[in-house]
């Protein structure tokens, strides 16, 4: 689904991207961990071109992002995207947020697009805040309609940047549970995250990034019991006796 | 007082004829301003670099000038090089351009507050640039912009008194001839200067009332939300 080779990327001189090659599964789960500018973030947007690359090769669904002639807009409208911050339109409702694209991008009717937004509102667990407002929402709600609004374009990859980076400790719960009901229903999903938890309980696979490269890749039971490298295993008795 | 109230009668409808002239010049000069400025402030946002110096360069001449200079080189200064406007035309074309250059700096200030952070979030769910601008960013903007463009109509709305220079019978001309006829300048301007008030004060409540209805939880003007 998802397919790296040799990608490399740097900001000016800064090496963000060293030489990454992955591969990433239909229906697979993969949370991406490391320190602060390890280049975790930069790696899942590379995923769908917010971020451009300079060396390797990367296909998403078959797709070359490394060819200059890919039509990005067409690929982007298949790939879901949360963000730390969650980004939502606050001039729109709960409903338009998801309704928009549909509309705008799949030329669906806006009676159809509403119907839609409903179901994946409901999905999220907001189906009575449909009418509310970004700001009227709390930061837990505002995730989970951004991830609704991603779900509605129906996406074959969601790509999630440090969801629960910005939330209060207690909504934290609600955006995973989504998430957890999301990995379980067979989504192919990439997640940067710190959230331990989640990794445990749904990630087919654990990757640890540092200094732009991927230093150690394996199933969440083994990268968290018994890490490979100094570097990792340093990183999780941090994140784990904090 | 009695006096001042048959005056009042008197020249009020030679008054109302320049107050006509003086809205439409006002109106035409805020759509010219909003039809040149809005394109000019998106080129100066997102346009090539090149083109954004094109644009740069028109703002700053047009805010780094007054307005009479302008209104002079269109209209006495332009014929010499062969393009020959009549009084109205040069009226409208220079206030218009003008505010255009005014507006194009307080709609690039409003879509620099929407953040490139909008941006992104619509290019990632596969929006174009056009489509994100259309739907994301410029609602956003227009409610941003609400105060600077209400100060900008008022601001016209005043400096349209500035082409009774060029011999348009404007309010402000009908004062200059009504004041010199009867030889009341005093009275001929306080009733001048209260006609603007009304029109200014009238504008300003449509505006507020507009902005009222499109107002938004979380994207209130700073002028309310700090009420």
């Amino acid at each position: 689904m998802i397919k790296f080779k040799g990608v490399n990327k740097w900001f000016g001189k800064l090496h963000v991207l060293r030489d990454i090659d992955l591969h990433v599964s239909p229906g697979e789960v993969v949370v991406v961990c490391g320190p602060s500018g390890s280049g975790k973030s930069t790696l899942i947007r590379c995923i769908n071109r917010l971020e451009k690359f300079q060396k390797g090769e990367l296909f998403v669904d078959g797709t070359p992002l490394h060819d200059h002639s890919t039509n990005l807009t067409k690929l982007r409208a298949e790939i879901g995207f949360v963000f730390q911050q969650f980004h939502l339109y606050p001039h729109m409702t709960a409903l338009q947020n998801v309704a928009l694209a549909p509309i705008n991008v799949r030329k669906m009717k806006r009676a159809d697009a509403e119907a839609l937004a409903h179901e994946k509102l409901a999905r999220v667990g907001l189906a009575d805040k449909a009418d509310a407002h970004p700001t009227q929402l709390s930061g837990g709600q505002q995730q989970r309609v951004a991830i609704a609004r991603g779900l509605a374009m129906s996406p074959k990859i969601m790509l999630f940047d440090e969801p629960t980076s910005a939330l209060d400790p207690e909504m934290i719960g609600e955006v995973l549970d989504v998430m957890v009901k999301l990995a379980s229903e067979g989504m192919t999903m990439c997640v940067v995250t710190h959230e331990m938890g989640f990794a445990r309980q749904v990630a087919h696979r654990v990757i640890f990034m540092d200094e732009g490269s991927l230093v150690e890749t394996g199933k969440p039971h083994d990268f968290f019991a018994n890490p490979q490298t100094d570097r990792a295993a340093q990183f999780i008795s941090k994140i784990l006796t904090h | 007082m009695n006096e001042f109230f048959i005056f009042f009668q008197t020249i009020i409808p030679e008054l109302l004829q320049g107050t006509r002239v003086t809205l439409k010049i006002a109106g035409g000069a805020l759509f010219i301003g909003f039809a040149v400025g809005l394109p000019t402030a998106l080129i100066r946002v997102y346009g090539s670099p090149w083109l954004q110096l094109i644009v740069t360069g028109y703002i700053n001449i047009f805010r780094g000038t007054p307005l009479l200079v302008q209104l002079f080189v269109v209209y006495y200064g332009l014929p010499d090089l062969g393009l020959t406007f009549s009084r109205l035309t040069a009226a409208y074309l220079t206030l218009g351009l003008n505010s255009s250059a005014y507006q194009a700096e307080y709609f690039r200030g409003a879509i620099q507050s929407v953040g490139e952070k909008q941006m992104v979030a619509a290019r990632a769910i596969g929006m174009s640039r056009f489509k994100a601008i259309r739907y994301i960013i410029l609602p956003q903007a227009f409610r941003l912009v609400m105060p600077s463009w209400s100060n900008e109509m008022i601001s016209i709305i005043k400096y349209t008194a500035v082409v009774f220079l060029i011999a348009v019978p404007d309010l402000m001309g009908k004062a200059k001839m009504v004041s010199s006829r009867y030889f009341a300048p005093i009275s001929t301007y306080i009733i001048v200067a209260l006609i603007y008030l009304v029109i200014v004060g009238l504008a300003t409540l449509i505006l507020r009332y507009v902005g009222k209805r499109f107002e938004t939880p979380g994207l209130e003007s700073m002028e309310t939300a700090t009420r």
